[in-house]
């Protein structure tokens, strides 16, 4: 069992404070972390390797710097771990990134499987996933809460996805490309002995010089459709709440019922 | 050369521009600023520098020769066990008033089986055109034969813009799509404009859970794809007299081809759906436990609204994750919001600040749920919350 674990290093968002007068994002002391989402990626790939053996490798496309995030996921277990990072990468839009990542796990064939976090928090667009899928032509299930049954030998996986309605119960050969959701799992964490192999590991980089097969039309900012022409602060909702208070709760709840039949949301 | 370029001569090294990069690939070196591998290129700082010193030079792609052979705007309508959604309803307003602005006609794609209702609907919802494609491996939603159906009806019928609704098969479907047409896609877009200039479509959207919001375009490749989320816009009005060409076109896959087959849909009951729902009562940290949970839902039966929750109240295995409001659950746009117990995290607000009329009950004053509602009760959840619900089954009579 080959799992291939496609992730993203991104700011850790929760940690964000906005600057009340600028309404700018104060980066200070904000740490980098792995997408959330790609945790649980991560974790699923992991338990696979322990079921059926084989291995599980991480992949990132980023800056340099997005090789922590390769060895966070070493310390967790990942056997191996490729950093595809270039200049000539810089400004890809989800178009590019999926071509660039999908030419880069071609040379990791073969393989069994891929997953991916159902979207990165910073972008929140949940398009690299079938992208990758698209590009190299295998099925995508998106939204995966649940992998029911997996049998690597007949190359068949069921799994649960978790639609707006419910959840649906899908049969699909393998390989694959999953995109998970936070329900699939509880991802653990580095352990000792993984932290210490992490820290030793040489990282391979892999640049476009690496990815002889790719268009280097369609990599990076010349091989993005779209073009961001704009960046602005949204205006912040404007000010505190009316407060409302009384003696008792219930004469609370009459102001707060005529508000809102006055507001009409009710 | 490509990139961020930084033009020394007019750098006055005054620094406006480290605060407003979202990815924080800027730094001051002597007297100038320096571009970081972190840089994406977003171009918020070319905006910010007071003295011109920042530039993005793009590298001219090759625009399609035919890109102006490219005309009228499409809709996909989502269709779930023969019923339409209502976002792609949504999406046939947007996409009837860029149609009317551009000139040009409005097509619907209705995909699945026994579905010529749909179709009749599209047009009473705006569609000039309806190309229905019915047959029974489209019953029920699946990527490849849907997609394939899509990507050939573009190749031969060449629209210029085409929306899908950003639910969870709409964005799954239009990642595929766009992929294949090798195309720019734009997700949860909450603004759809047309540069009158150059007849492009200004597609804005939020990033970093809302904090910032990008323009961004598709000026070389056609279609312009984007997806828009649930009650970002308004059901147009349904007129029947409306009338309007009904296409039908044959699926593409055969079933022998298809690698996926659905086997069961298991249905949540109603109150989990988040995104439908116009009234929202969360229960945050504050509830306490899972029967903390219990107020919660009594206020949103008597409401007729969902059951939502923050992420501490998931975690802790109070609730299921399908409840999760905020950036690693479902983004909500209700009418009204009533936050119990939750203190108002960043990645909560992220997921619920754009409600239109947001209530915050919680005990703590300084909670920052506060700055975002527009009404606050400063007390204990488990004495407001039933009078509340005690109030409104009074006054609703239920």
């Amino acid at each position: 069992m080959h799992a291939i674990v496609c992730i993203k290093q991104v700011p850790d968002t929760t940690d964000v404070k906005i600057n009340p007068e600028t309404n700018t994002l104060i980066r200070e002391g904000v740490a980098s972390i792995i997408n959330p989402f790609d945790t649980y990626a991560i974790e699923e790939g992991l338990r696979l390797k322990e079921r059926f053996g084989g291995k599980v490798t991480v992949i990132t496309m980023g800056p340099p710097q997005a090789r922590e995030a390769l060895k966070e996921a070493v310390a967790m277990g990942a056997d191996d771990a490729i950093l595809l990072t270039d200049r000539a990468f810089a400004g890809s839009d989800t178009w590019a990134t999926a071509y660039t990542l999908s030419q880069a796990i071609r040379r990791l064939a073969p393989f069994d499987i891929i997953l991916c976090g159902k979207q990165a928090i910073d972008g929140d667009t949940g398009q690299v996933g079938p992208g990758i899928a698209r590009q190299l032509r295998i099925p995508q299930l998106t939204y995966v809460s649940r992998l029911v049954e997996i049998d690597p030998a007949s190359a068949r996986i069921r799994v649960e996805r978790l639609l707006e309605e419910g959840r649906e119960i899908v049969d699909c050969t393998l390989p694959a490309l999953l995109t998970v959701v936070k329900d699939i799992n509880q991802p653990r964490y580095p352990t000792f002995l993984g932290i210490r192999r992490a820290t030793r590991m040489e990282i391979p980089v892999w640049d476009s010089q690496a990815l002889p097969e790719a268009n280097p039309e369609y990599l990076g900012l010349k091989g993005s459709p779209t073009q961001v022409v704009r960046i602005f602060h949204p205006p912040a909702r404007s000010g505190r709440a009316t407060l409302l208070t009384g003696d008792t709760p219930a004469q609370i709840a009459a102001q707060l019922a005529d508000r809102l039949l006055a507001d009409k949301v009710i | 050369m490509s990139g961020l370029i930084v033009l020394a001569e007019h750098c006055t090294a005054c620094g406006s521009c480290l605060g407003v990069c979202p990815f924080g690939a800027l730094s001051l070196e002597g007297d100038t600023v320096v571009v970081g591998d972190q840089c994406n290129l977003c171009g918020a700082c070319v905006d910010a520098c007071p003295s011109e010193a920042l530039r993005i030079e793009r590298p001219q792609a090759a625009a399609e020769p035919d890109q102006a052979s490219y005309r009228g705007v499409w809709v996909w309508v989502e269709q779930f066990q023969g019923h339409a959604c209502t976002i792609s309803w949504e999406m046939m307003g947007q996409g009837r008033r860029l149609a009317d602005e551009l000139g040009v006609a409005l097509t619907a794609c209705v995909l699945g089986h026994d579905v010529a209702h749909i179709a009749r609907e599209a047009i009473a919802y705006g569609a000039d055109r309806v190309f229905l494609v019915d047959d029974p491996t489209l019953a029920v939603y699946r990527t490849d034969p849907y997609a394939a159906v899509l990507v050939g009806l573009v190749r031969e019928h060449r629209p210029e813009i085409f929306l899908l609704g950003a639910s969870a098969r709409g964005r799954d479907l239009a990642g595929a799509v766009a992929t294949d047409l090798h195309t720019g896609l734009t997700a949860d877009c909450t603004g759809l404009d047309i540069d009158p200039e150059t007849r492009l479509l200004r597609q804005t959207r939020p990033a970093f859970g809302g904090n910032i919001m990008a323009t961004i375009i598709c000026p070389k490749h056609r279609p312009q794809m984007a997806t828009v989320r649930h009650r970002v816009f308004e059901v147009p009005p349904r007129d029947e007299s409306r009338v309007g060409q009904v296409v039908c076109v044959p699926a593409v896959m055969p079933e022998e081809r298809i690698a996926c087959r659905v086997v069961d849909f298991l249905l949540e009951s109603g109150q989990v759906n988040l995104a439908d729902a116009r009234i929202i009562v969360t229960g945050g940290r504050g509830v306490g436990g899972p029967e903390g949970f219990e107020p919660i839902r009594e206020l949103a039966a008597v409401l007729g609204g969902a059951v939502g929750a923050s992420r501490a109240a998931v975690d802790a295995g109070w609730i299921p994750y399908a409840h999760q409001v905020g950036q690693t659950g479902r983004t909500v746009k209700p009418d009204l919001y009533i936050a119990c117990g939750v203190s108002g995290a960043i990645q909560h607000l992220a997921g619920m600040q754009t409600s239109k009329v947001i209530v915050a009950i919680n005990k703590d004053p300084e909670a920052p749920i506060f700055n975002v509602a527009t009404y606050g009760v400063v007390g204990d959840l488990f004495e407001v919350v039933p009078a509340l619900t005690a109030e409104f089954r009074r006054r609703l009579g239920r």
